[in-house]
């Protein structure tokens, strides 16, 4: 209920409510948009672009639409993938090798050494490659379930219950 | 409903992805709002994400006071009332010297474009010599070609697709050379290419001679190609780009029977 009264508040133009919100998930979102463009600064860009268009067109938010935190991240998604479609992006990572965003956690060298990135390092290291391959698609790609399915070659049915397991299987972990 | 079934079904794993469809959407936010305990189960989900996604940022995160910023550089800026007073002696003294220094940059910067334009025009000038005189070694080539007795020359008539198309083939059996001139067909539409063929008539066989990828770009239209068979006609057929195994004998423009005796 809390949730829903902020971005109620948010859509009100309230700035202390937008800086929850910000708080809650720009990690998040910079780490999508990061996954998706490689590039430090350019994810900062793009990020702060999200949120700030975000906030000029909280508006256009309905709960009818979806959660708040998908609305944000597929404009998130978006901004990244138009970014990589550009010239700008195409000159500089010409032979960019298309990384999951599980190989970006491997590889993580961020001092941040949290009990949770520990556990998620081992836990996207234990994973399936069904696994990373379904929830790469799914949340940091915003692949629809029938694209996804036409990626992976698998029927639509066993995408939904796949990742309903490994979804629950990154939760029991997460202990949340 | 069975919301137990529901839940194991995966749907909402999804609906937190985005991958549903707008119709979609609205029946799961329907449905939550007719069993809240469903929503418990979404907020989890959600948590679950955004804890596995922000693991994959690099920096440090940002910080909200950036985003301020930039909404405040688009609201509209305070303009102070009070006038300072001017010391109108000093003032025109620097708008002088500005004025003098700009000119003096000004005449420098029209100075050097002039001299590095005359310098591209020279350059330019020398590549169309040099154009020119490559093109007419090209068209020397071309008329030896033509009149050598050897060479047994092809015309190709207009078919139906394009009555008014033709071409003409020089082929020259000692060095198994084409000379294609293909003048008389229409640019080939986006997407598709002009691609020749050399036909055994009985049986019929075609075997590719391969696709004319310049034929646009191509400004005299001659092409040279490789020809070792026992051709006894040639056909020019559009397919589409990067050429096809067999001809497409709809889109057949042109075609041309090698006389019998050369």
């Amino acid at each position: 209920m809390d949730l829903e009264l902020l971005i109620l508040q948010f859509q009100k133009k309230d700035v202390k409510a937008y800086e929850k919100l910000y708080n809650m998930y720009c990690d998040s979102i910079s780490g999508i948009v990061y996954s998706i463009v490689k590039d430090n600064d350019v994810a900062q860009e793009i990020t702060q672009d999200v949120f700030i268009k975000a906030w000029n067109n909280s508006d256009s938010y309905s709960s009818k639409k979806g959660r708040f935190f998908t609305w944000i991240l597929n404009i998130a998604r978006n901004a990244a993938i138009d970014y990589t479609r550009s010239k700008k992006f195409k000159q500089s990572k010409q032979n960019l090798n298309s990384d999951f965003f599980v190989d970006i956690l491997e590889t993580h060298q961020s001092l941040d050494a949290t009990t949770n990135t520990i556990g998620l390092k081992e836990f996207v290291t234990k994973l399936g490659d069904k696994c990373k391959s379904v929830i790469e698609l799914l949340y940091f790609k915003g692949f629809t379930q029938k694209e996804a399915s036409e990626e992976l070659e698998m029927p639509i049915g066993t995408i939904k219950t796949r990742n309903r397991s490994c979804i629950g299987e990154l939760r029991t972990m997460l202990g949340v | 409903m069975n919301i137990k079934e529901y839940i194991a079904s995966g749907i909402l794993e999804l609906y937190v992805a985005g991958s549903l469809s707008e119709k979609e959407n609205e029946e799961v936010h329907a449905t939550i709002q007719k069993y809240p305990e469903l929503l418990e189960e979404v907020a989890s989900i959600e948590k679950a994400i955004v804890i596995l996604s922000a693991a994959a940022k690099k920096d440090d995160s940002y910080s909200f006071a950036d985003i301020q910023n930039k909404l405040q550089d688009k609201a509209p800026k305070v303009i102070p009332i009070s006038k300072p007073k001017t010391n109108w002696s000093q003032l025109s003294g620097w708008a002088a010297a500005f004025i003098i220094g700009s000119v003096l940059i000004y005449t420098v910067i029209q100075n050097n474009n002039l001299k590095t334009q005359i310098a591209t025009e020279k350059q330019q000038l020398e590549e169309q010599i040099d154009k020119a005189s490559n093109s007419l070694a090209e068209a020397e080539k071309l008329i030896e070609v033509f009149r050598d007795k050897e060479i047994i020359s092809v015309p190709l008539a207009g078919q139906k697709v394009s009555p008014n198309s033709y071409a003409k083939v020089y082929w020259d059996k000692k060095t198994n050379a084409i000379y294609l001139d293909a003048k008389g067909l229409p640019d080939p539409p986006k997407g598709k290419v002009y691609q020749l063929w050399s036909l055994k008539l009985s049986p019929l066989t075609p075997t590719s001679l391969g696709t004319i990828d310049t034929f646009t770009a191509d400004a005299n239209k001659i092409f040279t190609i490789e020809n070792p068979n026992e051709s006894e006609a040639f056909g020019i057929t559009l397919e589409p780009e990067g050429g096809s195994e067999s001809p497409t004998l709809e889109q057949l423009y042109t075609l041309g029977a090698v006389s019998a005796s050369p």
